[in-house]
């Protein structure tokens, strides 16, 4: 049996000491695409926050590919191999497009091979290209979205955790982002990807979790989860 | 005319050096939303290094200005580690109440270690000299310090904004988590902006005692006008914090020379609480 990538054993974490989320058991296996979904509120944001190294956890474990990481800070989570894009998308407006994309190869030393992977993400997303001496702040919110993933795939991140993509975007955009997703993963990145669009996210990952009050009360294929009773009744209106 | 252009010099070659004091203050709350009210104690700090190292080993300022500012970077450095650490997260009171307890605390420790006498320097290499050019005086000492002032402030630019580690330091100003999601060691750049800061600040004081008296007192003055330059120029602007140098240091001279002597500092905050009230946010605000 292969190691997975992401382990999360017994997860308590929380602001204050409260506790948001509460016994978190999840794990991803390299290549899959993995969607945590749930209602506003559920803990979906604690979650990843505590996994990128915002957070402290009150108590559990957090490990990438059998090293514990719940102790590290963000950036150093990040040099191991996992990058994850907030809510929010948190571009550094004032910068331009091409600065916070360099920003997010920051661990890369050579500047030969940022530009290298400056040139290939802007072929990925030739929008950025042409918007790249523009500050972030003046895109759309599609383009910010964009300029947000490919920011966090500078890195060459082992793995790329999405928090809430489709928030406050179009269907139209929300669907070419859950494409470019999947694009991302063929190409060989492992995903985990947080969202409130419980049917978009469940389609495009191969395996999913439901969180509801800071707890994981349902977990399967995404098959499986599209196909329960509960889940259709409170996330898919049906 | 030509009386009037004398004066504008004078002013302008103290204005630079107001504008690499403020520059460091400027870098400080720019990145951390903190305002150092040792600011001008770190200047004095710089005076005593350099006076001491022209008085007990003989070396010119021109050179201990090096020492200063190397000097003045580890104490910047270590009031982050020390003291400003422990505010982050706090409300914003905490940081600006430790940095004045800070200022209280230099400023007696060299009251008590040095007496509140005036130390002047004697003898420097520039102390005294001057050289004429199309009809205008300039004293070697404050040119010195104006052209090193104008150096250090334009490589801070430089490196704020065309370096990487620069993008690092305003992502990290801008969103400090996002920063953290970068990979930016976060923390580390506080560290250095607090040194680079107190760098700033420990060259221009490292610099005066060619022309300038060493006295417990004598950062709060510059301490003062160092903070008026910054919220002139619009917090967090280096450009800002280097054109309201300038206009200090002209309207300080020029006030100084046609009113009167005591009129200097009246100018200086009447023109600050103009600009202030017609711009709030400063010159070069956002």
């Amino acid at each position: 049996m292969t190691e997975a990538i992401l382990r999360v054993e017994g997860l308590c974490a929380g602001y204050d000491g409260i506790p948001v989320i509460s016994d978190i058991d999840l794990q991803v296996m390299p290549g899959e695409i993995v969607a945590v979904v749930g209602a506003n509120g559920a803990g979906k944001t604690t979650l990843l926050r505590t996994i990128a190294g915002l957070n402290r956890p009150l108590s559990g474990i957090v490990s990438f590919s059998g090293t514990p990481i719940s102790h590290l800070k963000a950036h150093r989570v990040l040099k191991l191999g996992i990058s994850c894009v907030p809510e929010g998308r948190r571009l550094f407006g004032k910068l331009s497009v091409e600065k916070n994309l360099t920003l997010g190869a920051y661990t890369v030393e050579s500047p030969a091979e940022v530009r290298r992977r400056l040139d290939e993400v802007m072929a990925v997303f030739p929008v950025l290209r042409e918007r790249a001496n523009q500050t972030a702040e003046t895109l759309s919110g599609g383009e910010q979205q964009m300029l947000a993933l490919a920011r966090g795939l500078m890195s060459r991140p082992k793995l790329l955790m999405l928090d809430e993509m489709s928030l406050g975007l179009m269907p139209t955009a929300v669907e070419k982002m859950m494409e470019t997703v999947t694009a991302v993963n063929r190409a060989g990145t492992t995903v985990l990807l947080v969202e409130q669009m419980v049917q978009e996210a469940l389609e495009i990952a191969h395996r999913g979790y439901v969180i509801q009050n800071g707890r994981i009360v349902q977990s399967g294929t995404s098959a499986e989860l599209l196909e329960s009773e509960e889940v259709r009744k409170a996330y898919l209106g049906m | 005319m030509e009386t009037f252009a004398q004066v504008v010099l004078d002013g302008l070659l103290s204005g630079m050096v107001y504008a690499l004091v403020a520059a460091g203050l400027c870098l400080i709350w720019g990145v951390m939303d903190v305002i150092n009210f040792a600011h001008g104690e770190y200047l004095m700090i710089a005076m005593y290094v350099s006076y001491w190292l022209g008085f007990l080993a003989n070396i010119d300022p021109v050179v201990s200005v090096i020492a200063a500012g190397v000097f003045i970077f580890i104490i910047g450095a270590l009031t982050y580690l020390l003291i400003i650490r422990y505010t982050v997260g706090k409300p914003p009171l905490a940081a600006l109440l430790a940095t004045f307890g800070l200022a209280m605390f230099l400023k007696n420790l060299c009251l008590n270690r040095f007496s509140p006498n005036f130390l002047i320097l004697s003898d420097t290499w520039l102390g005294g000299k001057t050289f004429q050019l199309g009809g205008l005086i300039f004293p070697a000492p404050q040119l010195a310090a104006a052209a090193l002032a104008l150096i250090v402030v334009g490589l801070v630019y430089l490196l704020i904004n065309s370096t990487r580690f620069g993008w690092a330091v305003q992502a990290t100003a801008m969103d400090r988590e996002a920063a953290e999601l970068m990979g930016i060691d976060t923390e580390r750049i506080y560290i250095l902006i607090f040194g680079i800061g107190g760098a700033c600040v420990g060259i221009a004081g490292g610099i005066m005692p060619s022309y300038l008296a060493v006295h417990p007192e004598v950062g709060s003055l510059f301490g003062l006008i160092a903070f008026v330059c910054v919220a002139m120029g619009g917090f967090g602007s280096i450009p800002g914090a280097f054109l309201a140098g300038l206009l200090v240091g002209v309207a300080e001279a020029l006030a100084g020379f046609y009113i009167a002597p005591v009129f200097k500092y009246i100018a200086v905050f009447g023109l600050y609480l103009a600009v202030v009230f017609l711009r709030p946010k400063g010159i070069f605000g956002w």
